[in-house]
Protein backbone atom coordinates (compact mmCIF):
# COMPACT_ATOMS: atom_id res chain seq x y z
CA UNK A 1 0.00 0.00 0.00
CA UNK A 2 1.42 3.32 -1.05
CA UNK A 3 1.92 5.62 2.38
CA UNK A 4 3.52 9.48 2.54
CA UNK A 5 6.58 9.60 3.26
CA UNK A 6 7.57 11.62 6.56
CA UNK A 7 11.29 12.77 6.88
CA UNK A 8 13.27 13.76 9.86
CA UNK A 9 14.90 17.11 10.07
CA UNK A 10 16.73 17.10 13.46
CA UNK A 11 14.10 17.89 16.09
CA UNK A 12 11.54 18.36 13.71
CA UNK A 13 9.32 16.15 10.88
CA UNK A 14 8.31 17.21 7.69
CA UNK A 15 5.63 15.70 5.92
CA UNK A 16 4.78 16.45 2.41
CA UNK A 17 1.00 15.32 1.17
CA UNK A 18 2.18 14.78 -3.04
CA UNK A 19 -0.99 13.10 -3.78
CA UNK A 20 -4.57 12.99 -3.84
CA UNK A 21 -5.39 11.17 -0.13
CA UNK A 22 -7.88 8.55 0.15
CA UNK A 23 -8.96 8.05 3.85
CA UNK A 24 -7.25 4.79 4.28
CA UNK A 25 -3.69 6.63 3.24
CA UNK A 26 -4.91 9.37 5.85
CA UNK A 27 -5.47 7.03 8.49
CA UNK A 28 -2.53 5.60 8.35
CA UNK A 29 -0.07 8.82 8.09
CA UNK A 30 -1.77 9.50 11.41
CA UNK A 31 -0.97 6.62 12.59
CA UNK A 32 2.79 6.93 11.44
CA UNK A 33 3.05 10.36 12.30
CA UNK A 34 1.88 9.58 16.18
CA UNK A 35 4.66 6.69 15.87
CA UNK A 36 7.10 8.85 14.00
CA UNK A 37 6.91 11.36 16.60
CA UNK A 38 6.93 9.27 19.87
CA UNK A 39 10.23 7.60 18.37
CA UNK A 40 12.19 10.27 17.17
CA UNK A 41 10.65 12.64 20.20
CA UNK A 42 10.05 15.32 17.70
CA UNK A 43 9.30 19.10 18.53
CA UNK A 44 7.53 20.36 15.61
CA UNK A 45 5.39 18.80 12.64
CA UNK A 46 5.29 20.00 9.43
CA UNK A 47 2.37 19.73 7.37
CA UNK A 48 2.66 20.87 3.67
CA UNK A 49 -0.53 20.53 2.03
CA UNK A 50 0.68 22.77 -1.01
CA UNK A 51 0.17 19.90 -3.90
CA UNK A 52 -3.19 18.83 -2.35
CA UNK A 53 -5.82 20.14 -4.90
CA UNK A 54 -9.02 18.40 -2.92
CA UNK A 55 -10.11 18.09 0.19
CA UNK A 56 -13.38 16.73 1.95
CA UNK A 57 -14.13 16.67 5.20
CA UNK A 58 -12.71 13.83 6.59
CA UNK A 59 -9.13 14.92 5.01
CA UNK A 60 -10.12 18.45 6.83
CA UNK A 61 -10.46 16.61 9.87
CA UNK A 62 -7.83 15.08 9.88
CA UNK A 63 -5.55 17.61 9.59
CA UNK A 64 -7.16 19.08 13.00
CA UNK A 65 -6.57 15.84 14.60
CA UNK A 66 -3.18 15.19 13.27
CA UNK A 67 -2.60 18.93 15.32
CA UNK A 68 -3.68 17.83 18.41
CA UNK A 69 -2.30 14.32 18.65
CA UNK A 70 0.75 16.24 17.38
CA UNK A 71 0.47 19.07 20.67
CA UNK A 72 -0.25 15.93 23.09
CA UNK A 73 2.74 14.51 22.24
CA UNK A 74 4.61 17.21 22.87
CA UNK A 75 5.16 18.41 19.17
CA UNK A 76 4.25 21.43 17.50
CA UNK A 77 2.21 21.27 14.34
CA UNK A 78 2.29 23.57 11.22
CA UNK A 79 -0.17 23.68 8.69
CA UNK A 80 1.67 25.20 5.37
CA UNK A 81 0.94 26.04 1.50
CA UNK A 82 -2.63 25.49 1.87
CA UNK A 83 -4.11 26.37 -1.69
CA UNK A 84 -7.42 29.03 -2.04
CA UNK A 85 -9.65 26.52 -3.23
CA UNK A 86 -9.12 24.47 -0.71
CA UNK A 87 -9.21 26.87 2.29
CA UNK A 88 -12.72 27.72 0.59
CA UNK A 89 -13.42 24.33 0.76
CA UNK A 90 -12.90 24.43 4.25
CA UNK A 91 -14.73 27.18 5.42
CA UNK A 92 -17.83 26.68 3.07
CA UNK A 93 -17.73 22.84 4.93
CA UNK A 94 -17.45 24.75 8.75
CA UNK A 95 -14.09 23.39 9.40
CA UNK A 96 -12.23 26.51 10.54
CA UNK A 97 -9.89 24.42 12.38
CA UNK A 98 -8.96 26.29 15.48
CA UNK A 99 -6.46 25.75 17.16
CA UNK A 100 -4.32 24.65 13.91
CA UNK A 101 -1.48 26.72 13.36
CA UNK A 102 -0.85 27.54 9.52
CA UNK A 103 1.88 29.03 7.57
CA UNK A 104 1.66 30.49 3.64
CA UNK A 105 4.75 28.08 2.47
CA UNK A 106 7.35 25.67 3.87
CA UNK A 107 9.75 28.51 4.51
CA UNK A 108 7.48 30.74 7.22
CA UNK A 109 6.19 27.59 8.51
CA UNK A 110 9.74 26.49 9.56
CA UNK A 111 10.59 30.06 11.20
CA UNK A 112 7.01 30.11 12.55
CA UNK A 113 7.68 26.65 14.42
CA UNK A 114 11.26 27.60 15.44
CA UNK A 115 9.74 30.55 17.17
CA UNK A 116 6.38 28.76 18.83
CA UNK A 117 9.55 26.07 19.88
CA UNK A 118 11.73 28.79 21.43
CA UNK A 119 8.81 30.52 22.97
CA UNK A 120 7.58 27.55 24.87
CA UNK A 121 10.96 25.94 25.70
CA UNK A 122 10.99 28.23 28.93
CA UNK A 123 7.28 26.66 30.49
CA UNK A 124 7.70 23.59 28.30
CA UNK A 125 8.46 21.29 31.23
CA UNK A 126 4.97 20.43 31.92
CA UNK A 127 4.32 18.45 28.77
CA UNK A 128 6.70 15.72 28.33
CA UNK A 129 7.45 13.97 24.74
CA UNK B 1 -59.85 37.80 -39.76
CA UNK B 2 -57.68 36.68 -42.12
CA UNK B 3 -59.79 37.93 -44.81
CA UNK B 4 -60.11 41.27 -43.71
CA UNK B 5 -55.97 41.69 -42.85
CA UNK B 6 -55.85 40.33 -46.50
CA UNK B 7 -58.19 42.54 -48.49
CA UNK B 8 -57.66 45.71 -46.28
CA UNK B 9 -53.87 44.98 -45.24
CA UNK B 10 -52.64 47.95 -47.02
CA UNK B 11 -55.24 50.33 -45.54
CA UNK B 12 -54.78 49.08 -41.83
CA UNK B 13 -50.74 49.14 -42.17
CA UNK B 14 -51.49 53.03 -43.85
CA UNK B 15 -53.46 54.24 -40.54
CA UNK B 16 -51.38 52.38 -37.88
CA UNK B 17 -48.17 53.93 -39.15
CA UNK B 18 -50.19 56.77 -38.88
CA UNK B 19 -51.38 56.87 -35.66
CA UNK B 20 -48.16 55.56 -34.63
CA UNK B 21 -46.38 58.60 -36.51
CA UNK B 22 -48.72 61.10 -34.96
CA UNK B 23 -48.28 59.74 -31.71
CA UNK B 24 -44.55 59.25 -31.67
CA UNK B 25 -44.35 63.08 -31.54
CA UNK B 26 -43.64 62.04 -28.03
CA UNK B 27 -40.68 59.76 -29.00
CA UNK B 28 -37.91 62.93 -29.41
CA UNK B 29 -36.89 60.94 -32.27
CA UNK B 30 -35.20 57.72 -30.50
CA UNK B 31 -37.25 56.06 -33.35
CA UNK B 32 -36.99 57.14 -37.61
CA UNK B 33 -40.57 57.33 -39.32
CA UNK B 34 -38.93 54.82 -41.70
CA UNK B 35 -37.68 52.02 -39.23
CA UNK B 36 -40.97 52.36 -37.67
CA UNK B 37 -42.55 52.06 -41.23
CA UNK B 38 -40.80 48.79 -41.87
CA UNK B 39 -41.88 47.54 -38.48
CA UNK B 40 -45.30 47.89 -38.87
CA UNK B 41 -45.47 46.68 -42.62
CA UNK B 42 -43.57 43.28 -41.12
CA UNK B 43 -45.58 42.89 -38.48
CA UNK B 44 -49.09 43.37 -40.60
CA UNK B 45 -47.22 40.63 -42.66
CA UNK B 46 -45.96 38.07 -40.27
CA UNK B 47 -49.52 38.20 -38.78
CA UNK B 48 -51.57 37.86 -41.87
CA UNK B 49 -49.18 34.92 -42.67
CA UNK B 50 -49.95 33.17 -39.45
CA UNK B 51 -53.73 34.09 -38.43
CA UNK B 52 -53.67 32.52 -41.80
CA UNK B 53 -53.24 28.99 -39.70
CA UNK B 54 -54.74 29.63 -36.45
CA UNK B 55 -58.01 30.74 -35.30
CA UNK B 56 -57.45 31.16 -31.46
CA UNK B 57 -55.44 33.38 -29.37
CA UNK B 58 -52.49 30.71 -28.75
CA UNK B 59 -49.43 32.69 -29.49
CA UNK B 60 -47.16 29.93 -28.28
CA UNK B 61 -47.65 27.47 -31.36
CA UNK B 62 -45.15 27.14 -34.25
CA UNK B 63 -47.35 29.23 -36.49
CA UNK B 64 -46.41 32.29 -34.26
CA UNK B 65 -42.96 31.96 -34.09
CA UNK B 66 -41.74 34.62 -36.55
CA UNK B 67 -43.86 36.91 -35.03
CA UNK B 68 -42.52 36.39 -31.83
CA UNK B 69 -39.14 36.72 -32.52
CA UNK B 70 -40.25 39.65 -33.95
CA UNK B 71 -41.45 41.41 -31.30
CA UNK B 72 -38.91 40.14 -29.37
CA UNK B 73 -36.34 41.98 -32.04
CA UNK B 74 -38.65 45.15 -31.49
CA UNK B 75 -38.74 44.78 -27.61
CA UNK B 76 -34.88 44.35 -27.66
CA UNK B 77 -34.40 47.82 -30.07
CA UNK B 78 -36.98 49.42 -27.91
CA UNK B 79 -34.64 49.11 -25.26
CA UNK B 80 -31.98 50.39 -25.90
CA UNK B 81 -33.45 52.69 -27.71
CA UNK B 82 -34.67 54.12 -24.14
CA UNK B 83 -38.48 53.13 -24.62
CA UNK B 84 -40.66 52.96 -21.82
CA UNK B 85 -42.72 49.38 -21.56
CA UNK B 86 -46.22 51.21 -22.07
CA UNK B 87 -44.72 53.17 -25.23
CA UNK B 88 -43.00 49.65 -26.40
CA UNK B 89 -46.68 48.03 -25.65
CA UNK B 90 -48.42 50.61 -27.07
CA UNK B 91 -47.12 49.66 -30.33
CA UNK B 92 -49.20 47.03 -30.71
CA UNK B 93 -51.99 48.23 -28.92
CA UNK B 94 -51.90 50.93 -31.06
CA UNK B 95 -52.85 48.33 -34.36
CA UNK B 96 -56.48 47.65 -32.78
CA UNK B 97 -58.29 51.44 -33.66
CA UNK B 98 -57.41 50.62 -37.43
CA UNK B 99 -57.93 46.62 -37.10
CA UNK B 100 -61.02 47.30 -35.73
CA UNK B 101 -62.13 49.99 -37.86
CA UNK B 102 -61.38 47.52 -41.04
CA UNK B 103 -63.19 44.63 -39.32
CA UNK B 104 -66.37 46.74 -39.17
CA UNK B 105 -66.22 48.00 -42.85
CA UNK B 106 -66.10 44.17 -43.96
CA UNK B 107 -69.04 42.87 -41.58
CA UNK B 108 -71.15 45.89 -42.46
CA UNK B 109 -74.69 45.55 -40.83
CA UNK B 110 -73.58 42.23 -38.79
CA UNK B 111 -73.44 43.51 -35.34
CA UNK B 112 -72.66 39.54 -34.05
CA UNK B 113 -70.03 38.59 -36.60
CA UNK B 114 -68.59 42.07 -35.74
CA UNK B 115 -68.59 41.94 -31.87
CA UNK B 116 -66.87 38.18 -32.53
CA UNK B 117 -64.30 39.35 -34.58
CA UNK B 118 -63.44 42.05 -32.80
CA UNK B 119 -63.34 39.85 -29.46
CA UNK B 120 -61.14 37.44 -31.35
CA UNK B 121 -58.88 40.13 -32.88
CA UNK B 122 -58.55 41.74 -29.23
CA UNK B 123 -57.46 38.21 -27.50
CA UNK B 124 -54.88 38.48 -30.13
CA UNK B 125 -53.34 41.34 -30.21
CA UNK B 126 -53.51 41.40 -26.20
CA UNK B 127 -51.58 38.03 -26.25
CA UNK B 128 -48.87 39.87 -28.64
CA UNK B 129 -48.90 42.88 -26.52
CA UNK B 130 -48.32 41.09 -23.43
CA UNK B 131 -45.43 39.31 -24.96
CA UNK B 132 -44.02 42.27 -26.24
CA UNK B 133 -43.89 43.96 -22.52
CA UNK B 134 -42.72 40.52 -21.70
CA UNK B 135 -39.50 40.48 -23.91
CA UNK B 136 -39.18 43.70 -23.23
CA UNK B 137 -38.84 42.89 -19.32
CA UNK B 138 -36.64 39.92 -20.45
CA UNK B 139 -34.18 42.71 -22.15
CA UNK B 140 -34.03 45.15 -19.02
CA UNK B 141 -33.26 41.84 -17.29
CA UNK B 142 -30.60 41.00 -19.17
CA UNK B 143 -29.02 44.12 -19.12
CA UNK B 144 -29.18 44.54 -15.66
CA UNK B 145 -27.54 41.53 -15.08
CA UNK B 146 -24.61 42.30 -17.11
CA UNK B 147 -23.79 45.55 -15.37
CA UNK B 148 -23.96 43.51 -12.13
CA UNK B 149 -21.83 41.18 -13.63
CA UNK B 150 -19.59 44.35 -15.07
CA UNK B 151 -19.75 45.77 -11.47
CA UNK B 152 -18.41 42.50 -9.63
CA UNK B 153 -15.66 42.62 -11.76
CA UNK B 154 -14.71 46.10 -10.86
CA UNK B 155 -15.16 46.43 -7.23
CA UNK B 156 -12.47 43.78 -6.10
CA UNK B 157 -9.61 45.61 -6.67
CA UNK B 158 -6.38 43.73 -4.96
CA UNK B 159 -3.85 46.29 -4.28
CA UNK B 160 -0.49 46.07 -2.71
CA UNK B 161 0.23 48.32 0.04
CA UNK B 162 3.31 47.53 1.22
CA UNK B 163 6.08 44.42 0.76
CA UNK B 164 3.27 41.12 2.32
CA UNK B 165 0.61 43.09 2.61
CA UNK B 166 -2.15 43.24 0.57
CA UNK B 167 -5.27 45.74 1.18
CA UNK B 168 -8.69 44.62 -0.78
CA UNK B 169 -11.51 47.60 -0.44
CA UNK B 170 -14.73 46.40 -0.84
CA UNK B 171 -17.40 49.12 -2.48
CA UNK B 172 -20.59 48.03 -2.23
CA UNK B 173 -23.36 45.49 -0.52
CA UNK B 174 -21.69 42.41 0.01
CA UNK B 175 -23.53 39.02 -0.46
CA UNK B 176 -22.46 36.00 -1.65
CA UNK B 177 -21.58 36.08 -4.71
CA UNK B 178 -19.55 39.03 -3.96
CA UNK B 179 -17.77 37.55 -1.02
CA UNK B 180 -17.00 34.65 -3.02
CA UNK B 181 -15.26 36.64 -5.81
CA UNK B 182 -13.56 38.63 -2.72
CA UNK B 183 -11.88 35.32 -1.27
CA UNK B 184 -10.75 33.91 -4.63
CA UNK B 185 -9.46 36.81 -6.06
CA UNK B 186 -7.30 37.51 -2.36
CA UNK B 187 -6.60 34.39 -1.73
CA UNK B 188 -5.00 33.76 -5.14
CA UNK B 189 -3.44 37.58 -4.83
CA UNK B 190 -1.78 36.03 -1.20
CA UNK B 191 -0.26 32.55 -2.89
CA UNK B 192 0.84 35.10 -5.70
CA UNK B 193 2.48 37.71 -3.72
CA UNK B 194 3.52 35.50 -0.56
CA UNK B 195 1.74 38.65 1.52
CA UNK B 196 1.29 37.93 5.08
CA UNK B 197 -1.62 40.03 6.20
CA UNK B 198 -4.28 41.50 4.03
CA UNK B 199 -5.77 44.33 5.01
CA UNK B 200 -9.97 43.66 4.18
CA UNK B 201 -11.30 47.61 4.11
CA UNK B 202 -15.07 48.10 4.30
CA UNK B 203 -15.49 51.69 4.62
CA UNK B 204 -17.07 51.71 1.23
CA UNK B 205 -19.73 48.25 2.98
CA UNK B 206 -23.11 50.23 3.01
CA UNK B 207 -24.39 48.09 5.97
CA UNK B 208 -23.09 45.71 7.53
CA UNK B 209 -26.00 42.32 8.74
CA UNK B 210 -25.60 38.88 10.27
CA UNK B 211 -25.12 37.62 6.47
CA UNK B 212 -22.44 40.11 5.40
CA UNK B 213 -20.56 39.70 8.92
CA UNK B 214 -20.31 35.93 8.19
CA UNK B 215 -19.09 36.44 4.78
CA UNK B 216 -16.26 38.48 6.47
CA UNK B 217 -16.09 35.61 8.85
CA UNK B 218 -15.62 33.19 6.28
CA UNK B 219 -12.76 35.41 4.57
CA UNK B 220 -11.00 35.90 7.70
CA UNK B 221 -11.18 32.14 8.41
CA UNK B 222 -9.90 31.26 4.47
CA UNK B 223 -6.56 33.53 5.19
CA UNK B 224 -5.58 31.90 8.19
CA UNK B 225 -5.52 28.54 7.06
CA UNK B 226 -3.82 29.82 4.11
CA UNK B 227 -1.54 31.46 6.99
CA UNK B 228 -2.08 34.85 6.44
CA UNK B 229 -3.34 37.50 9.08
CA UNK B 230 -6.53 39.50 7.97
CA UNK B 231 -6.74 42.34 9.44
CA UNK B 232 -10.86 44.42 8.86
CA UNK B 233 -10.19 47.90 8.55
CA UNK B 234 -12.91 50.96 8.10
CA UNK B 235 -15.18 49.54 10.64
CA UNK B 236 -17.92 52.65 11.27
CA UNK B 237 -19.24 53.92 14.58
CA UNK B 238 -22.87 52.82 13.34
CA UNK B 239 -21.31 49.73 11.99
CA UNK B 240 -19.85 48.69 14.67
CA UNK B 241 -22.93 49.46 17.10
CA UNK B 242 -24.87 47.13 14.49
CA UNK B 243 -22.48 44.18 14.85
CA UNK B 244 -22.70 44.79 18.52
CA UNK B 245 -26.39 45.14 18.86
CA UNK B 246 -26.65 41.94 16.70
CA UNK B 247 -24.96 39.86 18.71
CA UNK B 248 -22.35 38.84 15.49
CA UNK B 249 -19.04 37.46 17.61
CA UNK B 250 -16.04 39.34 15.88
CA UNK B 251 -13.72 38.10 18.52
CA UNK B 252 -10.37 36.76 17.38
CA UNK B 253 -10.55 38.95 14.43
CA UNK B 254 -8.70 42.34 14.23
CA UNK B 255 -10.63 45.28 13.74
CA UNK B 256 -9.50 48.83 12.88
CA UNK B 257 -11.67 52.34 12.93
CA UNK B 258 -9.55 53.37 9.43
CA UNK B 259 -6.88 51.96 7.38
CA UNK B 260 -4.02 53.87 8.44
CA UNK B 261 -4.57 52.08 11.82
CA UNK B 262 -4.60 48.84 9.96
CA UNK B 263 -1.22 49.35 8.05
CA UNK B 264 0.92 50.68 11.15
CA UNK B 265 -0.71 47.48 12.72
CA UNK B 266 0.50 45.40 9.61
CA UNK B 267 4.06 47.00 9.48
CA UNK B 268 5.08 46.43 13.00
CA UNK B 269 3.42 42.53 12.18
CA UNK B 270 6.15 42.68 9.62
CA UNK B 271 8.78 43.87 11.43
CA UNK B 272 8.58 46.76 8.95
CA UNK B 273 8.26 50.69 10.52
CA UNK B 274 7.89 53.93 9.08
CA UNK B 275 9.41 57.12 10.30
CA UNK B 276 7.61 60.18 10.43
Amino acid sequence: MEHIPILRMGDFLLVTIQVDMHDQMALKLQDDLSNAIQKNASKGVLLDISTLEMVDSFIGRMVADISGMGRILGAETVLVGMQPAVAITLVELGLALPGVATALNVERGMALLRRKIDGAGSDADSTTG
Amino acid sequence: MSNVLKKSGKEIHAAWARDLTSSQAATKGRISTNELDQQTSEFIQLLTAASEHTRGADITGSDFKAIRDFLDGVSRSRVQQGFSSDETAMFIFSLKKPYFAALRSDAGKDADALAEQVWKATELLDALGLHTVKAYQKSREEVINRQQREMLELSTPVVKLWDGILAIPMIGTLDSARTQVVMETLLNKVVETGAQIAILDITGVPTVDTLVAQHLLKTVTALRLMGAECIISGVRPQIAQTIVHLGVDLQGVVTKANLADALALALKRTGSSLKS
